[in-house]
């Protein structure tokens, strides 16, 4: 069983394409938001590394945030476009879950940390378990400051990882017990999407391209504005 | 490749608030054109909403594809081409509709053929009609153009006016929701204006006497202060005389236009062509000055996808298909002959 893994929800956008013997190659660039213009030449690049022909993929794999919404959308409707082609169905993982992956040695707390520009960061907390991690928290979306209160309410050690906690990895200086992880965790990986995708298309723990939902988590400002407007 | 007659072409239109698909063959059989509009979705905001048009396109794109393949019976290796609108609009928008071509054409091993909005809007007409004969001058009308177009040539277009502030679709829309008729305001003008007099209120016609420009701004501000003085006035009588006065405007310049260059025809293109009174108007200014008119059916006239593989099909006759690392381009322009 071959996947293909798409991944777009930040600065970076990445492709990658593996099976049971892992990744078998990929292709990752994060220069100047072109994530329109890179993912199609991509895919092109890592089926021809990776001598794999489209017709041969059996599911696809999308991030499906949070994240930049307009990167998100390039590499979610990419995937769902080729699913429909070839017919094949798709696994949806979160950035936030990808981001903690590649962390799962340590046995610190683990907070994935995504910028989400205008000072606010999506974030979740993680705990490691057998051959991967457990989500301890649901993604949320706040200021910098309201994850620091997050991580003082519980005690504990915490790896903070991800272009958010690198962006404001001065707020947590002063905190002996949080460290922010470097630049090689700064996004998440197609990579890490084809491992934990692989591990789920075993169970068949799929949906159909039409099914795909992205994990915004901030809705658009005109229906914000719209529900104040109306007191709803 | 060769295009021919049978060259298959799967289009995809995503860059404003319709999500379309449409499977033309030799650039004017339309086999399917499939159009879902958001417009219900952005109604109760007064205008497309930018963020939620690209939501929307992401969730509509993958079934309104499948209807359109369904509906002309092909499937990927029917096809020669997969197109999609790259600009101009709404960046958001227009990237769901790119990203998701590019990987079909990745996919079904086809080129990707970009497509200029605009250029597809002149193209409308020739899907329905083949027999029309270039050179052409086309009155493209909409919320985000107003202009005309002399096409002289497949690819080969000269600007002959445009206008200066606001597109005439954009007009109908601020005025629509002044006299609290909502969004869109265009057929909301064009029904309420079947009860009123058109010559109740003589509203200015910009520019009409000079050159082949529009202006459409101060009509605008006429309405809101004659409302203001005469808070009386029925509102039907106002949005008449409103429409009146836009449609003469654009007729006596789309007639000059095709005087001006000598055009054996005058076609009209734009959601603004599904207006009732320019139709009438436009057609009974070309038996009266002996040129063909011609005006596309309503569904061809606003955003569509069987203008955009129709249009797609003379580009990658002409120019082959587009590269993969192709992106959106908002503000694209018409591509124009220089002087
Ligand atoms: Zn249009």
């Amino acid at each position: 069983m071959l996947i293909l893994g798409l991944e777009s929800a930040t600065a970076q956008v990445g492709c990658a394409i593996g099976g049971h013997e892992g990744v078998l190659a990929s292709s990752h660039s994060a220069r100047g938001k072109r994530h329109a213009e890179n993912l199609t030449p991509a895919i092109e690049f890592t089926c021809r590394q990776a001598r794999v022909d489209l017709a041969e993929i059996s599911c696809v794999a999308v991030d499906n945030g949070p994240g930049l919404f307009t990167g998100l959308r390039v590499g979610v409707a990419s995937g769902k476009a080729i699913a429909q082609a070839l017919r094949v169905p798709m696994i949806t993982v979160s950035s936030l879950d990808l981001l903690a992956f590649p962390l799962r040695y340590t046995d610190r707390r683990i907070a994935t940390v995504i910028d989400a520009r205008r000072g606010e960061v999506f974030w979740a907390l993680y705990r490691q378990s057998p051959g991967g991690v457990q989500r301890l928290s649901e993604p949320t979306v706040g200021s910098p400051d309201d994850l620091a209160a997050d991580l003082l309410a519980q005690p504990g050690e915490t790896l903070l990882a991800g272009d958010g906690a690198i962006r404001y990895a001065d707020r947590f200086r002063d905190r002996a017990d949080v460290e922010v992880a470097g630049g090689d965790h700064a996004y998440p990986s197609a990579c890490s999407l084809v491992e934990l995708a692989h591990a789920r298309a075993l169970r068949e723990d799929w949906v159909r391209p039409q099914e795909v939902e992205l994990l915004y988590l901030r809705r658009p400002d005109a229906e914000i504005n719209w529900s104040v407007r109306e007191g709803a | 490749m060769t295009v021919d007659a049978a060259t298959t072409i799967l289009g995809i239109e995503t860059s404003c608030d319709e999500t379309a698909a449409s499977v033309v063959v030799g650039g004017h059989l339309v086999r399917s054109s499939v159009v879902s509009s958001q417009v219900d979705i952005h109604a109760r905001f007064g205008g497309v909403v930018p963020e939620i048009a690209s939501r929307a396109h992401v969730d509509l794109l993958t079934p309104v594809i499948a209807e359109a393949l369904v509906e002309a019976g092909v499937d990927g290796p029917d096809l020669q081409a997969v197109a999609a609108t790259v600009g101009p609009g709404l960046v958001g928008a227009l990237l769901v509709g790119v990203s998701t071509a590019k990987a079909l054409a990745l996919v079904w091993g086809v080129p990707f053929v970009a497509v200029n909005h605009l250029e597809a809007h002149l193209y409308a007409a020739l899907v329905e009609d083949p027999s029309l004969e270039l050179p052409l001058v086309v009155l493209l009308v909409s919320g985000g153009h107003t202009m005309l177009v002399h096409m002289e040539d497949h690819g080969r277009y000269r600007l002959l006016g445009s206008t200066i502030d606001d597109a005439a679709g954009e007009a109908f829309d601020k005025v629509g929701r002044f006299l609290g008729l909502g969004y869109p305001g265009g057929p909301a003008i064009d029904r309420i204006s079947m009860e009123g007099d058109p010559t109740s209120i003589a509203f200015p016609r910009a520019m009409y006497h000079e050159g082949l420009d529009f202006s459409f701004s101060g009509l605008k501000t006429a309405v809101v202060n004659h409302v203001r003085k005469h808070p009386e006035a029925a509102t039907a009588d106002v949005a008449a005389s409103f429409q009146e006065a836009v449609v003469d405007v654009l007729v006596a310049k789309a007639r000059r236009a095709a005087q001006q260059v000598g055009a054996k025809g005058l076609v009209l293109g734009g959601g603004v062509a599904a207006n009732s009174l320019l139709r009438e108007r436009f057609l009974s200014a070309c038996v009266e000055d002996g040129i063909h008119g011609f005006l596309p059916s309503r569904s061809m006239c606003t955003d569509n996808a069987a203008m955009v593989a129709a249009a797609a099909w003379w580009t990658l006759e002409a120019n082959g298909g587009s590269p993969l690392d192709t992106g959106a381009d908002p503000n694209l322009r018409l591509p124009l002959l220089a002087d």
